[in-house]
């Protein structure tokens, strides 16, 4: 039994750690953001010459071949830094998919551009009405010819405006909350019937909705077989939701130790704020939550990688300690900052409203307890 | 990254769930809840673990301990606790037993150490005074030198089962210079000694484990002493983080919430479950997610202990943490019980009413309060970690 990272991961981090403190500082991180694609494609084309975003592929593509603790030790770091270049969408979802769910031909197609950094990708999932169910898709795929005709409206897709490809879930069949009958397709976000529109959430980053009017695809858009997408949509799903909640933890550290760090500093009644027993006492609660989720991750990532059969039932867990600690944390933050906590100039908000995101995405605490809680007590 | 077993480790874990399964009985098991019978059945069992050379599990080889490795003894803890069996009293064996093979001279070892290990010596803990809780290095219980004796006067207090107890460690005071964590002195005390009178303490769970113990002109040889006069402090605190790491209790509480859970399926009402009860089961599930992650927490420190670390502030994390959640777990057992949970116990520590665990769930929570109080009350553990792991002065 051990906790250590191996030789290969320690130098990982290090290297994702330190570009974000020479290269990320939160002025430069704010530009990035603001910028017209929401991310800087310089910053981009470091991430493939430095080899991260070949992290999850396996070996026979050009990719690392790496396992959950590779990304694990990525998205920590990305966290630290409020990382807006779109590793996740490109390289954990869209990547992710080709990879679990694509032909042998179609991951040697499509792999090697997303490591190389030439491919930006999206996988629009989520429809109006759809919440946190994967299953929920009336977005139809109509056989044509020999492809198909896809019909529908998604919403709230990352990376949706940069993205040259989409992988598309629609129905071949079935109706709209079944498991079966979902289909991924792959199509050219630049194809006629395809209209996107961005908009940002409140960390920062650029989504779309994307109406599909009528597209037409080949056969060969069809990723995986037809109607039996959503074993390998969830197998995604799982390993992102992993990967956003190691990043969570590495946004939950940097804003203990700035709050910790500022309540040294700040001065009042005569002394550092951080002398009043009722604040220290703030401080080790969040330092404690720090803790057992971090701990609830490591349980998680060891028993994915042990394909042990409580993994789901960690995962679920994990997800509802980095909505209960996160917001613990995030809150105390702002609380012990004070009326600096409230600006947008300081950091601190920025890194509360990036948790925040996170706990939502793919089902948030409550979702995730109740799902936990039908796997363990029914 | 990896937590499995190796194939050795299984097969201990599974050499030590055939020997709870053999020797844990339902009659033992009977004999323990009985107040009546409780302390010669304890000293039975811990014979028993003895025999078997598996009482002494933190202890190095040389002086007959396992000499486990930290999975070992994470193994051997979640099986007994999965068996529902007691732990060994820990005064003797868990904490002055440590002391005195670290501290004490080869005589103090081979005096004291075989009737701890066989447990012929029942110990008890003279650490907490009237006047010193948390603060325990302000404790006057006082020493005084008289030829190759000390005269102890004072009182100590809490003292678990010293109404059992042969011996007693105790922190008593033999200067008063200095900063006041110098000048305490580590002393082991016959409790047959002259001057000694042990007063009962009746706690909220309505039964007698507590104690006041007066020390009057009571005459302690200095061959008792451990290591230097004035240096106790330093003895003590070395048993104090071991002490916090082991109250913890995760694989007990792993143990009391799935026994929980089990009940709540029986017990219900309106022609269901509680269990299936949503509200209930958020209450529940609130409780064994942030359990989960406690016992990973107690790994990670376990993992730094078997790489040469000793337990540091850390261990007053799953102290709080720890206690948090088993006194959550006690009121959890207490609202499956409902109104059940507030029968007394009869004389021998059954329940009154008939019904199989009212009485025991109110034990439990009411003496279950005390787990966020001693060891260094929960606040005192933050003071610990706001002060050594956040630097906070």
């Amino acid at each position: 039994m051990n906790f250590d990272f191996s030789e290969e991961q320690n130098m990982l981090r290090d290297s994702v750690s330190r570009f974000v403190m020479d290269n990320y500082d939160f002025a430069t991180r704010n530009e990035v953001v603001a910028s017209e694609l929401g991310y800087s494609a310089s910053n981009w084309n470091t991430f493939a010459e430095l080899g991260w975003l070949s992290v999850p592929f396996s070996e026979s593509v050009g990719g690392f071949g790496g396992n959950a603790v590779d990304t694990m030790v990525v998205m920590e770091q990305m966290g630290k830094g409020l990382v807006a270049e779109p590793f996740v969408g490109t390289v954990l979802l869209f990547g992710g998919l080709i990879e679990k769910a694509g032909s042998a031909d179609q991951r040697e197609a499509l792999l090697p551009d997303v490591i190389a950094g030439e491919t930006q990708g999206a996988f629009a999932y989520l429809e109006r009405q759809s919440r946190y169910d994967l299953a929920d898709v009336t977005t139809r795929a109509e056989s044509a010819g020999d492809g198909y005709t896809l019909t529908g409206s998604k919403a709230l897709v990352f990376n949706g405006m940069a993205a040259q490809t989409l992988i598309v879930a629609a129905r071949t069949s079935g109706e709209q909350y079944d498991s079966d009958g979902i289909s991924l397709f792959l199509v050219d976000a630049a194809a006629g019937g395809v209209t996107r529109t961005g908009y940002r959430l409140m960390d920062g980053q650029l989504v779309a909705n994307i109406e599909f009017d009528g597209v037409t695809v080949g056969a060969d858009a069809l990723l995986g077989a037809a109607g039996e997408a959503l074993p390998a949509m969830q197998a995604v799903v799982d390993d992102v939701t992993l990967a956003l909640c190691a990043e969570a933890l590495g946004i939950m550290e940097t804003l203990n130790a700035t709050t910790v760090e500022y309540a040294k500093t700040r001065q009042q009644f005569g002394v550092a704020i951080g002398s009043f027993q009722a604040l220290q006492h703030r401080m080790v609660d969040t330092f404690m939550a720090y803790e057992q989720t971090k701990s609830m991750l490591y349980r998680t990532v060891c028993s994915l990688e042990a394909e042990a059969d409580d993994a789901s039932r960690n995962l679920h867990a994990l997800k509802v300690l980095v909505a209960r600690y996160g917001k613990q944390v995030g809150d105390e933050a702002i609380q012990i900052h004070g009326g600096m906590g409230l600006t947008d100039e300081l950091d601190v908000g920025h890194y509360v409203k990036r948790l925040m995101t996170i706990n939502t995405l793919f089902g948030d605490g409550a979702f995730h307890q109740a799902r936990f809680n039908e796997l363990t007590y029914n | 990254m990896d937590t499995q077993f190796s194939a050795e480790d299984l097969v201990f874990q599974a050499e030590v769930r055939q020997f709870y399964k053999d020797n844990y009985t339902a009659e033992l098991q009977a004999k323990l809840a009985n107040l009546d019978t409780y302390k010669q059945t304890q000293i039975e069992w811990q014979k028993l673990l003895f025999d078997k050379g598996w009482v002494a599990t933190g202890w190095p080889q040389e002086y007959g301990g396992t000499g486990w490795t930290d999975t070992q003894k994470f193994i051997f803890s979640t099986e007994r606790s999965s068996a529902g069996a007691p732990d060994v009293v820990p005064f003797g064996l868990k904490m002055v037993g440590p002391v005195i093979y670290a501290f004490g001279n080869d005589e103090q070892k081979q005096r004291f150490l075989p009737g701890i290990l066989n447990s012929d010596d029942w110990w008890c803990q003279g650490y907490s005074e009237p006047g010193a809780g948390s603060d325990l290095a302000s404790l006057k219980t006082k020493a005084e030198l008289d030829g190759d004796e000390y005269v102890v006067n004072g009182a100590k207090i809490w003292t678990s089962y010293a109404q059992y107890a042969d011996w007693i460690f105790c922190l008593v005071r033999t200067n008063n210079e200095g900063k006041k964590q110098q000048g305490i002195s580590f002393l082991l005390i016959d409790m047959n000694t002259p001057g000694i009178k042990v007063n009962p303490i009746v706690t909220i769970d309505g039964h007698h484990s507590l104690n006041e113990v007066e020390f009057n002109d009571v005459r302690v040889p200095v061959a008792n002493r451990i290591g230097e006069q004035d240096k106790g402090w330093t003895y003590a605190k070395a048993l104090l983080a071991h002490e916090r790491t082991s109250i913890a209790g995760v694989a007990d509480s792993k143990k009391n919430l799935a026994q929980v859970i089990e009940l709540a399926r029986t017990e219900g009402g309106s022609g269901r479950s509680l269990i299936n009860d949503p509200a209930f089961q958020k209450q529940v599930s609130d409780i064994e997610i942030d359990l989960m992650a406690l016992e990973f927490t107690e790994l990670r420190v376990l993992a730094a202990l078997s790489s040469g670390g000793a337990p540091g502030p850390e261990s007053s994390l799953l102290k709080i943490k720890g206690t948090e959640i088993q006194q959550a777990v006690q009121e959890l057992r207490m609202q499956v019980a409902g109104t059940f949970g507030g029968v007394l116990s009869d004389e021998s520590g059954g329940d009154i009413s008939g019904h199989e665990f009212g009485s025991d769930a109110r034990r439990a929570y009411m003496y279950g309060r005390a787990t966020t109080i001693y060891g260094g009350s929960n606040e005192v553990q933050k003071n610990i970690i706001s002060k050594a792991v956040l630097g906070l002065g």
